[in-house]
This record gives C-alpha cells, sequence and structure tokens, in this order.
C-alpha cells in the first residue's frame, strides 16, 4: 500500500513517538471536497424539503440561489465520491477479519476496544459507510437528474418523475443517517480521527489500537523499504 | 370590513328567521368550456398571448391544426385537436381548449416548498407568485394536468392565472371576452355548474349523445374549469384529459407521512449519538509501549 507509510514528522518527534501516515493529502482534500459540498447540498436541501427548515435557504443567498447552486454542488460531490470508489475500493472490500469484528461490535460500541479483532485500514463500520454513501450517491445522481430535468421527462413516463421525487428523498435521508454517525464518529467519539484527516497522520498507538493489521502492513512495508 | 361580514344573521323581535341569513357570497368562479360548440378558431390563444403581453413563438409543424404540442411557460392556452372516430366510423375533430384547470385540491400547490410561491384565493383560482418562486419545479410533479411550466431564463414557473388581474376588477377572463361562438362561459362555479348540466342534457336529449356530460373531476375536490364532452366518459380522446386526476399519492406521501418520518429520523439519530456520547465517552486509545501518551 504505497498510499500509507510511516513517517517522522517534526512535531511528531516532539512527542518522542513515531507518527503514520494515513491519508495522503490528495485523499484529504477530496474528502473535504466532498464534505463541504455535502453539507453545502445538506443545508439547501433540507431548506427544499420543509417549510419549517426554509430559513436555511438565508444561509446560501436565498431559495432561488440555493435551488440554482444544489445540482451543481451535487454533481462535484459526485465526482469526489466516485473518485473514493477509484481509490478507496479496494481497502473498502468486506474482509473475514470484518465479519469477526462485525460480531463484535457491541464492544466497539461500549468503548472495549481491547475485545475486539485486528482488521486492516478501515473498520466495519466505515465500510458499510462507504457503501452506503457510494450507492446513495449514485441514486441522488440519477434521481437528481430527474428533478432537475423534470420537463425533460414526457408526460407519458411521469411515474419517472414520481420515482425521482421518492429516490432522491430516501436516498437523502440514508446518507443523512451515515452523515450524523459519520460526524459524530469522527470528531467526538473516535478521538485522532478528526486530526488524521486533517492532518494525515496518526500515533502508532492510534494505528496499533483501531487498525492493527494495516499498522503491521504499513511498518512492514516500511522496514523492506529501508 | 367587507360587507359580507355585516350581513345580519339574527335579528330581535322579529316573527320569523332573519331575513336573508343563510345568503352565501363567497363566490367561486368558474370558467365553462363547451367542447361540442368549440370551431377551433384559436381566438382564445390570441386574446391569452395579448392580455398577457406575451408574443407569438415560433412552433412546430406537427401534422395537425394544433399550435404546438403542449402548452409553454409563456402560451398558457392551448386548443388541442384529436381525430376521433366514432362507433359508426366516421371520423370527427375533438377540440379542446387547454390551460390550468384551477383545482379546488391543488396538486402543484401541494408540492410546492417555496413560502408563498403558489396561492389560492377565496374565489378559488390558483395563481402562481413568481416573486416567491424558486423555480425547483416540484409543482411540475404534483399537477395531474401537466401545466406548469418553467422559464429558463428566469428560472420561474408559470401556467395561466385564470386572468386574476381582470377577474379581481370585475372582468371576465380575456379567453372567455375573444370567443366568437359562445362555447366559453364565465361566472360563478354554480351557475356554470347548472349551465354544463343544463347543456349536457340538452346534447343528450335532443341531439343522440347519450354519454354527454360535465367534466368537473372530484379527485381534486372539483376544478375551475369545467368542460362539457360529446363523450364525459372517454375523456382521455380529447388530448389526454385525465379520467380521474389526483395529485399522485407519491407527493401526498412525500409531502405528508414522508416528512414527519424523515425529520423524526433526522432527530432521533442526533439525540442517539449524543446519548451515546453521554453514556460511552470518547474513544482513547491506550498508549501501551512508550509511557509517554496523554492518557490521564
Amino acid at each position: 500500500m504505497n498510499t500509507s507509510q510511516v513517517i517522522s514528522s517534526s512535531h511528531a518527534s516532539d512527542a518522542g513517538e513515531e507518527r503514520i501516515l494515513r491519508y495522503t493529502l490528495s485523499e484529504r482534500i477530496n474528502h473535504w471536497i466532498a464534505g463541504l459540498t455535502y453539507v453545502y447540498c445538506l443545508i439547501t436541501g433540507l431548506a427544499f424539503w420543509s417549510p419549517y427548515m426554509s430559513w436555511l435557504n438565508e444561509l446560501t443567498g436565498g431559495g432561488p440561489t440555493a435551488r440554482f447552486w444544489h445540482p451543481w454542488y451535487g454533481l462535484i460531490f459526485t465526482a469526489s465520491v466516485f473518485w473514493m470508489y477509484k481509490i478507496w475500493r479496494g481497502d473498502m472490500r468486506m474482509t473475514n477479519e470484518d465479519l469477526a469484528w462485525k460480531k463484535a461490535m457491541p464492544h466497539y460500541i461500549r468503548n472495549e476496544d481491547e475485545n475486539l479483532p485486528p482488521i486492516w485500514r478501515f473498520n466495519y463500520g466505515q465500510k458499510l459507510f462507504f457503501w452506503l454513501t457510494f450507492y446513495g450517491t449514485i441514486l441522488l445522481l440519477l434521481s437528481g437528474f430527474g428533478l432537475w430535468f423534470v420537463e425533460s421527462i414526457p408526460w407519458s413516463l411521469r411515474w419517472l418523475r414520481y420515482l425521482s421525487v421518492t429516490v432522491h428523498v430516501a436516498a437523502a435521508l440514508a446518507t443523512i443517517g451515515g452523515f450524523i454517525i459519520h460526524v459524530y464518529m469522527g470528531t467526538a467519539m473516535v478521538r485522532g480521527g478528526f486530526t488524521s484527516i486533517i492532518r494525515g497522520e496518526v500515533s502508532t498507538a492510534w494505528a496499533k489500537t483501531h487498525h492493527r493489521l494495516w499498522y503491521e502492513q504499513v511498518t512492514k512495508q516500511n522496514s523492506a523499504r529501508k | 370590513m367587507s360587507q359580507a361580514s355585516l350581513q345580519i344573521v339574527k335579528i330581535s323581535g322579529h316573527a320569523g328567521p332573519a331575513p336573508g341569513a343563510g345568503v352565501e357570497r363567497a363566490e367561486q368562479v368558474c370558467k365553462l368550456v363547451d367542447t361540442t360548440t368549440c370551431i377551433g378558431c384559436k381566438a382564445c390563444e390570441v386574446a391569452c398571448l395579448e392580455w398577457n403581453g406575451y408574443t407569438f413563438s415560433e412552433t412546430v409543424f406537427d401534422n395537425s391544426y394544433q399550435t404546438m404540442p403542449e402548452t409553454t411557460w409563456n402560451y398558457w392556452n392551448l386548443i388541442k385537436f384529436n381525430e376521433h372516430e366514432r362507433e359508426d366510423g366516421s371520423v370527427t375533430l375533438l377540440m379542446r381548449k387547454d390551460q390550468c384547470m384551477h383545482c379546488a385540491e391543488p396538486g402543484c400547490l401541494a408540492a410546492c416548498p417555496a413560502d408563498g410561491a403558489i396561492v389560492q384565493y377565496a374565489n378559488g383560482i390558483v395563481d402562481f407568485q413568481q416573486e416567491h418562486c424558486i423555480g425547483c419545479g416540484y409543482c411540475v410533479s404534483g399537477c395531474p394536468f401537466n401545466i406548469p411550466k418553467f422559464n429558463s431564463t428566469t428560472k420561474k414557473m408559470f401556467k395561466c392565472t385564470l386572468c386574476s388581474d381582470r377577474v379581481g376588477e370585475g372582468l371576465e377572463p380575456a379567453c372567455i371576452k375573444s370567443c366568437p361562438t359562445g362555447c366559453l362561459h364565465f361566472g360563478t362555479k354554480d351557475d356554470m355548474k347548472d349551465l354544463a348540466e343544463a347543456r349536457a342534457r340538452q346534447l343528450r336529449e335532443n341531439y343522440g349523445l347519450e354519454k354527454a356530460g360535465v367534466y368537473d373531476p372530484a379527485g381534486v375536490g372539483g376544478t375551475g374549469v369545467i368542460y362539457v364532452l360529446h363523450d364525459v366518459s372517454n375523456p382521455e380522446a380529447y388530448g389526454g384529459l385525465p379520467k380521474d386526476p389526483q395529485i399522485p399519492w407519491v407527493v401526498r406521501f412525500w409531502k405528508g407521512p414522508a416528512k414527519w418520518i424523515g425529520n423524526f429520523a433526522m432527530l432521533f439519530g442526533v439525540i442517539g449519538v449524543t446519548l451515546h456520547y453521554l453514556r460511552y465517552g470518547p474513544k482513547q486509545v491506550h498508549e501501551r509501549k512508550n509511557g509517554r501518551g496523554g492518557q490521564p
């Protein structure tokens, strides 16, 4: 895995401790393109969703402006997610270790991490979130075109108009569910996770605790390279 | 204060009920289109353009007398021409003036997410307020008659206003004014229904059109535009007039239960992760090897 390697950065050496590159710069940039465009689509989308949330339009320049940009930001988000698919597809494949981890997931929820089997670069939950987002994005893209160009759908195929509305709403709600958990875990719950997607690095202890197989893999690669 | 609110409903020292009590003053306006006397002259199409200030634009010839396939954002009134084969094999041309039906239960209004972009007046007219329209096109999905149309330059939706500006001044809509055969009528909903029923009865009894009837679909609570049809059992023959128009159930679900299910699901998601944090707190990494970790 050439995207991940052990490095010794200056601020890590202050703590006298080796730090590991978990996300490359391009992975981080792409994550934040996806994150920010998703938040834009979330804010504007919620404003279209319910009159009680229409005030959100004030944050994005008013209803017509929000309506104009929503699909374009959606396209950028889609491109970003497809790029994630391209680079992370291999890492996101479910493994036997993930199935063992899935069985032990109640321990993870209760923060009893010592009872969890070792796993690779991403855990079962992260993979679930990735595939939810990936397929959700495909559905949002297709149904979004149906809403964007609703008049281009002929009257005789109007069931497609209704399908677009349904699928867009359902897919959006599903991704929002994932998004809430993702943001919670990435910021509040799993300490070190947020730093890793900003600066790219995690401590060896973090890597060993949460992704031991991945840690062993990248440290082996690194020593082989030396 | 309008005069209607000063109507006397109780009266002292009076033998019998108060004179005039129970009189209905709220008037629903209605347009009656008698397709059996329409000659397809399109005067109403021109009058609509004239009054609303639109110019005629290029059209596509489609082997039909019809001006264009569908109404557009700046062409709200369109006579639909349909060749129809009678049971005896002879062919007739069915002509129907197509425009917004001004439903009592408007699907466009139900679907619209923009505050005040679609309104329904007390007289029944359903009107778009373009200054509040965000151009999302949800009304297109809500309408069972395929009427709202998008102006891609201004990003606003448009449709027939039933000449609300004229009606508000006590005038009849422009299309009604222009009709040379008198197949278009305008008045209160009750009057127009009486007139339409009388005409349908005449067609059944004197013209041998046993299936003649009035099109005032109940599925959308009745409409502010009603038709007299030669054959009310087959409205589809008149350029796709739906037999039983309804607000699509998807739109009803989307704007009804789905809203609450979705909102509660999102709320429970946020509450759920908050409770998790309060109960279990953050995941700390145990710095096993070197003792210099930040573990308290």
